[in-house]
């Protein structure tokens, strides 16, 4: 794992998400790629989302889902013609669903250079007391 | 019966026979790209970053995703007409003891050079990094800007 970051990276083209509702936005709709890492006391959730600024980012959790997406604009200006275009921009949408009970009230979200830290701290197990049997 | 349909029963409405078939072949591509990374399109260079390169009058603009990427971790320069761009993405380690579920996102070094089709200014040459997308813009030289010529009418 660690020589990992000698290797050339390899181009990929974005892939293209399912999305469970027809959007109200034309346009097509990516699937970031995440590293997902439990700890002991929280979940990350790293996404890279390029070209997504803090106004256009969703994250949703509710039932043990968890959705974010991501509003893109392209930045083109209306002046420009195409010379090359390798890739296109559109939203970021991604859905998980989680095993794990999270404290939402304590979630943090960090969106830096593109890419999207999500904090999911566990909800603390409740911790087994003794109860005592008063004597009649 | 109309070539190509069918009334369908019990549900009612025309369908096209090749409904059925489209939908089959959706999700097998879809089942296709999730096991083996999606193909590139023809049309790329095959190399990472890909990029996106746009003219108006003036200038050309390069775009690339780039996320995750500090700018002191970039080489941007210019030869002639040729734009090199490399770099390295590294991702930090995440502690000890951590358990991944999923890990999709890639480290590693890049470069590319492509080659603009009409002449630039070396010295104008601007780049900015803004939400892990990289712009440059690289000023065209007065001898390809396009000029208008007026016909004289005797």
């Amino acid at each position: 794992m660690t020589d990992m970051e000698s290797k050339a990276l390899q181009a990929k083209e974005k892939m293209q998400a399912a999305v469970p509702a027809e959007q109200t936005k034309p346009g097509p709709v990516f699937t970031p790629a995440v590293d997902i890492y439990e700890t002991e006391t929280d979940i990350m959730v790293l996404a890279d989302m390029p070209g997504v600024t803090a106004d256009g980012l969703l994250i949703d959790l509710r039932e043990n889902v968890l959705t974010f997406s991501g509003e893109v604009t392209p930045p083109e200006k209306s002046g420009e013609t195409d010379v090359l275009r390798e890739y296109q921009t559109g939203r970021y949408y991604r859905q998980f669903s989680l095993s794990e009970v999270i404290d939402q009230g304590r979630i943090e979200a960090e969106l830096k250079d593109g890419v999207l830290q999500l904090k999911l701290p566990k909800v603390e197990e409740a911790k087994p007391r003794r109860i005592q049997v008063k004597a009649a | 019966m109309l070539f190509g349909e069918r009334w369908d029963w019990p549900l009612g409405g025309w369908r096209s026979t090749f409904e059925e078939f489209d939908r089959i072949r959706r999700e097998m591509d879809l089942l296709a790209h999730r096991l083996m990374g999606a193909p590139l399109l023809r049309g790329t260079a095959g190399v990472f970053p890909l990029m996106n390169i746009t003219e108006d009058t003036d200038n050309f603009y390069v775009r690339a995703e780039l996320p995750g990427i500090k700018a002191k971790d970039l080489e941007i320069s210019v030869t002639g007409n040729a734009l090199t761009l490399s770099g390295e993405r590294k991702i930090p380690e995440a502690a000890q003891n951590v358990k991944y579920h999923r890990r999709e996102r890639e480290a590693g070094q890049f470069s590319r050079a492509v080659t603009l089709p009409a002449p630039i200014e070396g010295d104008k040459v601007e780049a900015s990094f803004a939400n892990g997308v990289l712009t440059i813009v690289l000023p065209k030289a007065e001898v390809a800007k396009p000029k208008q010529i007026t016909v004289k009418t005797s």
